[in-house]
């Protein structure tokens, strides 16, 4: 059996057409450019053990994978975990728009005429998204969250022309080093804002002293890493914009139904995950980079990313959807680019449009007061019963920490019993906060209701023996 | 075949909004609850106020909305995308439904490793396959696209230099005239100066051009074999001496990776570092843009003898390994990493479905999948021979391996119909357009790949579409412009797109913009 069912041609009579019209006796001349040093011989690539070394059938294929996946688990209830990846729901509607062949199967969409319904989709995902973030421009999507912030750093760097950013310390720790990655060839000077003791969030006495005119950006992430939200965010962007640097705002999307936006707090670029849009958790993507700027011809231009506009067909009959500015982008701009990214993740920009679609303007502000009333009722009840919760003083939104210094057992011997209850608990940030000692940050969303959140906590008190 | 897209007119979902509609039902907060949390203490100077405007649509408004949408689009589903270098093949359904498992979507990237063994096994065979494809000895899959994979490459080169302690003098990364325009995107991302080395006739690199800017400041060349002309470079094994020669790495770009598999390989022609993309060789979708996933390859070449480096010690994210004693996978971060470039793993799903594609395929079938992507490119290329208007520029008597570029100048020149006009014209046909004005070394480009997904019957209607629009070139040359006529709008006013008045990246924008706000 030589013709396989991917490879419409592999036939012998189509084969035998093709290599007579080429002129040719075996495939083989086809390759004959190959220098013989760097050929490998049909025999050694055979005998190289990739898959089953030849085709298998759909069912064997199904079935072999099966049986991996039965070495998954699944938690149910899902994790009490986030620090930066959330257990939310998808609705079936999601999924289904996005595993459609003409959206799932498209190429990026080089001729508009023939995708406008992709197009209209971003476009559709860029205006929701500005309305959320209360921000001007939308970009069609970064590879996530954590590089959406490197490239944000990038471009205030260009914007401003000066080598200096502040970070707060209580971000997220995976975003911190992704900014570093990109920053490092850059000489560009990372400095950390520590975080005030007592309320958790960042210090602005520190921060002052180390905000000056060669700074080109500052970041907050609100809620920063701890789940706490950034109460002076406004204080902070008046202060930054003293210093004439950029006002840079991360946020979990979902908290935007009760937390102010970004473009409320006067931010000049906005990031994000959008992963809690309507993805899964998808043992880390894809996600999401949520990326947005004022209405500043000087910032826009310095975008990364691809840009979906609103215009008309050329004759003005009727509206149509084209790519934009792309005079910024790698495939015109080259070394001149104001970024490389060309694949993004745009398949997930649309699910997040159908995600808000959906919720609309009233859904987001009840799925965002349902996540509150959740994260914070396990708070209550850690509380309650004898548990260490009260380690910051500001308000939390989906995630906070509870510490179990002084148990006699540490949080790794806690992890195990909960598994052993099929419980997967928060997680241990003791690697980047030994300051805090045995703490893990503890998420909650809409999947985990009432009984779930009791169940954990039972099942914890039980464990340490409070 | 006679093609007419849908054509819904559909009004934007911000104009389908009906106050007080309702598509989703968030659960009602319980009462208990409400009780012992007592209310929402967020402050005041930092809680929302105004409600994000939102649009409000019942649950059937935004199917059927989002549906016609998709009507309105086109994908490898719908028909043939012959977009050189985008390698767009079919992507198996199966995995469609395999990567849609709750025993991939509902797993957390911090989750308990000894709770992800599947998957973790799955990775592992992954990056070994992957290997021996590319002839490489250590993969990575953190980067979330090509050019997210590029800039990982570029990066290891970077500290590859810098371990050396050459990083003060080693600040240029050559990449040929024909390069994907994010080699030199990637490339000064990573902070290293670019030049560019011109094409010699035959299609090739240039061997005297590029000898005479390799040198003791040259890091790493970038470049992609087969190039974007779809010819082998055929002195690759020359080019590699050279760039080894100043203590250069190569970097091999493998977007076109589906011209060689089972003939040759990155790892055999001297590179140092390659890229995959899943998405174009290796079946996965691509979303109408993304997402992607582009891992690395490295050969395990020595950085550091004393210190005991070698290039797998720089490779970011985590890479998955396989403890004997306990026959258990873990991940493990490399010591001298160059760091995270993306928060977590990888892009799991493009991965899996990557997985899926070279698990049903095996070594045979990969390398049926090169042997037929390479006859379809010849076959077409043949009928290609002698239409009016169109020519090959570069190595005329060559075989082409994955893709063909067909160069439009003629039929611009005499008759003013250009590769976009011949673009929109193939749309009104019911397939998708070549990847147009690139590389940018060819006049009125026209870069074609069928890949191996297509068949006999639809090359050769491409090609007879292509002589069909260049006999209406030669005759009624302003019909052409007109084009298109039966997708779902004709042609987009890109001007109007970006003139600063009119610019409109959002539904806001426009607003303001309208009521005289902005």
């Amino acid at each position: 059996m030589d013709n396989h069912p991917w490879i419409p041609n592999s036939t012998d009579d189509v084969k035998r057409k093709i290599m007579e019209k080429l002129g040719i006796s075996s495939i083989d001349e086809l390759f004959k450019d190959i220098p013989d040093k760097a050929r490998i011989e049909r025999t050694e690539w055979d005998r190289l053990e990739i898959g089953f070394g030849k085709p298998i059938s759909e069912i064997e294929a199904k079935r072999y994978i099966n049986g991996l996946l039965e070495k998954n688990k699944v938690f149910d209830p899902p994790p009490f975990m986030g620090g930066g990846s959330y257990p939310h729901y998808v609705p079936a509607i999601v999924k289904y728009i996005v595993s459609r062949g003409e959206f799932l199967t498209a190429y990026t969409p080089y001729q508009p005429e023939v995708s406008q319904g992709l197009m209209q989709a971003l476009f559709e995902y860029q205006s929701l998204m500005a309305e959320l973030l209360d921000m001007d421009v939308v970009n069609a999507s970064m590879y996530d969250g954590a590089s959406a912030l490197a490239e944000a750093l990038l471009m205030s760097i260009r914007v401003k022309r000066r080598k200096k950013v502040l970070i707060p310390r209580n971000i997220n720790p995976f975003y911190r080093e992704v900014a570093e990655t990109y920053l490092e060839p850059h000489s560009v000077k990372i400095e950390y804002i520590p975080y005030d003791r007592r309320t958790g969030l960042i210090d602005l006495e520190e921060l002052a002293s180390k905000l000056d005119r060669e700074t080109a950006a500052v970041f907050i992430q609100n809620p920063n890493f701890f789940g706490l939200i950034e109460e002076n965010a406004l204080d902070i962007s008046d202060y930054t914009h003293k210093h004439d640097a950029l006002f840079i705002v991360g946020v979990d999307p979902l908290s935007l139904g009760l937390i102010k936006p970004p473009g409320e707090l006067e931010a000049d670029i906005a990031i994000g995950e959008g992963q809690p849009l309507g993805l899964g958790m998808n043992y880390g993507g894809p996600y999401l980079g949520i990326f947005a700027v004022r209405y500043d011809m000087k910032l826009i231009r310095q975008m990364p990313g691809r840009i979906i506009g609103l215009t008309t067909t050329v004759d003005g009959s009727e509206r149509g959807f084209a790519m934009i500015l792309q005079t910024r982008e790698q495939h015109i701009r080259r070394e001149k680019a104001t970024s490389n990214i060309c694949t993004n993740e745009a398949l997930s920009a649309i699910a997040a449009a159908v995600y808000l679609s959906l919720l609309g303007s009233d859904g987001i502000r009840e799925l965002a007061e349902l996540i509150y009333y959740r994260s914070h009722y396990a708070y209550e009840l850690f509380k309650r019963n004898g548990f260490k919760v009260d380690i910051f003083e500001a308000d939390f939104f989906k995630e906070f920490p509870v510490n179990f210094n002084g148990l006699g057992i540490s949080y790794g011997e806690i992890h195990e019993k909960l598994l052993e209850k099929n419980l997967h608990g928060g997680l241990y940030i003791r690697e980047w906060y030994p300051e805090l000692g045995e703490t893990a940050l503890f998420a909650f969303t809409e999947l985990h209701n009432v009984s779930d959140i009791e169940y954990l906590i039972e099942s914890l008190k039980s464990i340490v023996g409070v | 075949m006679r093609f007419r897209q849908a054509k819904w007119s559909e009004p934007l979902v911000f104009e389908l909004s009906s106050k007080g509609r309702r598509g989703f039902i968030v659960p009602s907060i319980e009462e208990k609850v409400k009780s012992i949390v007592g209310g929402i203490k967020i402050p005041k100077k930092i809680r929302r106020e105004k409600s994000p405007k939102l649009p409000n649509l019942s649950e059937v408004d935004v199917i059927r909305h989002y549906t016609r949408l998709t009507e309105m689009s086109y994908g490898i589903d719908n028909g043939p995308v012959p977009l050189g270098s985008c390698t767009m093949k079919y992507n198996p359904r199966i995995a469609a439904e395999i990567t849609s498992d709750r025993r991939i979507t509902d797993l957390h990237p911090l989750q308990d490793q000894r709770t992800i063994q599947g998957l973790l096994k799955i990775m592992y065979l992954l990056q070994k396959w992957l290997a021996l494809i590319t002839g490489m000895d250590y993969c990575t899959l953190h980067p979330a696209a090509g050019a997210h994979g590029e800039l990982t490459g570029v990066l290891i080169i970077r500290k590859y230099h810098k371990i050396k302690g050459q990083l003060n003098y080693k600040r240029e990364i050559i990449v040929p005239d024909s390069a994907h325009g994010t080699n030199p995107a990637s490339a000064s991302m990573a902070g290293f100066r670019v030049v560019e080395v011109p094409s010699a006739p035959n299609g090739s690199v240039d061997i005297q051009a590029l000898r005479s800017v390799v040198g003791r400041e040259t890091a790493g060349l970038m470049i992609t074999n087969p190039n974007t002309l779809g010819l082998f470079e055929e002195n690759i094994l020359e080019i590699a001496d050279l760039i080894h020669g100043v203590d250069g790495l190569l970097y091999y770009d493998g977007a076109n990776l589906n011209g060689i598999m089972g003939y040759t390989r990155p790892g055999d022609m001297g590179f140092d570092i390659a890229h995959i993309n899943i998405h174009k060789t290796f079946g996965a979708p691509h979303g109408g843009g993304g997402p992607g996933a582009g891992p690395i390859c490295v050969k395990d070449k020595i950085v550091d003898h004393e210190k005991n480096i070698s290039l797998k010690d720089l490779l970011p994210g985590y890479i998955v390994i396989y403890d004997e004693k306990k026959n258990m996978y873990r991940l493990e971060k490399p010591k001298h990493s160059i760091g995270l470039l993306k928060a977590f793993f990888g892009n799991t799903i493009p991965l899996l479905w990557g997985f899926i594609y070279i698990l049903m395929l095996g070594s045979k079938g990969l390398r049926k999948v090169t042997e037929y992507a390479v006859l379809n490119t010849n076959y077409f290329m043949k009928l290609m021979e002698n239409v009016r208007g169109y020519s090959l520029e570069y190595g005329e008597d060559r075989f082409r391996k994955h893709e063909i570029v067909i160069s439009a100048k003629n039929l611009a020149e005499e008759t003013g119909v250009t590769a976009e006009d011949i673009a929109k014209g193939i749309l009104d046909k019911g397939f998708y357009a070549p990847t147009i004005y690139f590389p940018l070394i060819v006049k009125e480009a026209l870069m074609i790949e069928f890949t191996e997904s297509e068949s006999i019957e639809n090359i050769e209607r491409y090609a007879e579409i292509l002589k069909e629009i260049s006999e209406i070139a030669y005759s009624e040359p302003d019909k052409a412009r007109s084009w298109p006529v039966n997708t779902s709008v004709k042609r987009i006013d890109n001007v109007r797109a970006n003139h600063p008045r009119t610019l409109a990246p959002t539904w806001r924008v426009y607003l303001k913009k309208k009521n005289g706000l902005l």
